[in-house]
């Protein structure tokens, strides 16, 4: 009888506590990966794809999933690593040189001398900073240009240069084009 | 009042849960060297450890000793151990999802943290009233918090020193806990 009651007693309540915990994850469920979305808030929006990712909240979402290191970002240089270490509490290592280098703010320049209107370029660009159409001239918003570089191998002509930004442009965080 | 202050500081110093009942071990040696996350897994380790003081005395005297099944005790006490822990897995995931991706597996370690059970059957044992009971659990929160704290910074300066090589790593720090257990000692029969 006694048993009965001993298996009764630890039955019921065991249903019960999983009935809360079943109430309870359905009540805290998570919509999204706020981690990936803290790492994406660090990284630099260029989406130039040198991290091996094809823009940054993939590369966000590997960083989070454990797929991928947090020195692979050559925009975003070691600032971005730092501040990576410093939000997943690891160690900050160097930049993976297989990814590139950490090179000084720059944006493209159409040399519009040499622009024979192919729209090579306007396709190539992830952040959609080429005005232009075809036969009529190309050129590169500045205000835009997250000089990622991908629009210089598709030119035929080469006619598209990188210049360094001047000082008041140069922050290391740029914000997202809107 | 005075006789439940110096439970609270027979709790939290005297007694302490980690130096003086060596108890929760674990996550003690265990922590991170990073001293932010210590801290999230102390206040997560001290919210299941004073829920559970409580639910689990509400268990003992309203369940378990009217039907007299005080014999289910441990196994009962670890059930609603681990229902808690899933619950706090669950609301640590919401409130701070970088903090519950950095403790990982510790998580739902604390359900095997001996201080949380030890905590539950001490108060079986000293047949404490629910009030008592709950400032017994918050006050080894407290000490264990503390400890924890205290031990991760010290080990964040090990790191940095220069230990000989046999006693690098878990050696130099069990040699550390032990030091801090015999400071601790220091403030026996202060709670008289």
């Amino acid at each position: 009888m006694s048993l009965v009651l001993a298996v009764g007693v630890l039955t019921s309540l065991a249903m019960a506590i999983g009935l809360l915990l079943a109430w309870a994850t359905r009540r805290f469920q998570v919509a999204g990966d706020p981690v990936a979305d803290a790492i994406d808030a660090l990284l630099p929006q260029t989406q130039c794809g040198q991290c091996g990712y094809p823009g940054c909240r993939p590369y966000a979402e590997a960083i989070a999933s454990g797929d991928a290191d947090i020195n692979q970002c050559p925009p975003g240089g070691a600032a971005t690593v730092t501040a990576l270490a410093d939000l997943l509490g690891r160690e900050a290592t160097a930049l993976d040189s297989r990814y590139g280098v950490e090179k000084p703010a720059q944006r493209a320049l159409i040399d519009e001398t040499r622009c024979i209107g192919c729209t090579l370029c306007i396709q190539a660009c992830p952040v959609d900073a080429i005005v232009g159409a075809a036969r009529y001239m190309h050129t590169v918003i500045a205000a835009d240009c997250t000089g990622c570089e991908l629009c210089l191998p598709p030119c035929p002509v080469d006619c598209i240069d990188l210049v360094p930004l001047p000082e008041p442009l140069r922050s290391p965080r740029r914000p997202a084009p809107a | 009042m005075t006789e439940y202050a110096l439970l609270l500081i027979g709790t939290v110093l005297v007694n302490n849960v980690v130096l003086a009942k060596f108890l929760g071990l674990c996550p003690f040696m265990g922590t991170s060297r990073n001293l932010d996350h210590a801290v999230g897994l102390a206040l997560a380790t001290g919210l299941v450890l004073t829920l559970t003081s409580g639910l689990c005395w509400l268990a003992m005297h309203w369940l378990l000793a009217p039907l007299g099944l005080e014999y289910l005790r441990v196994l009962v006490f670890i059930l609603i151990i681990a229902a808690t822990v899933q619950f706090t897995e669950a609301l640590l995931r919401k409130l701070a999802p970088v903090l519950y991706q950095a403790l990982g597996i510790f998580l739902p370690l604390i359900t095997t943290n001996c201080a949380v059970l030890g905590v539950a059957l001490l108060n079986t044992y000293a047949q404490r009233s629910l009030f008592a009971a709950l400032l017994f659990g918050a006050g080894s929160a407290l000490g264990f918090g503390l400890v924890l704290v205290l031990f991760a910074a010290a080990r964040e300066r090990l790191d940095a020193s220069p230990v000989p090589a046999a006693f690098r790593g878990v050696p130099i720090a069990l040699v550390s806990a032990g030091l801090m257990a015999l400071a601790f000692m220091g403030f026996a029969g202060m709670d008289r």
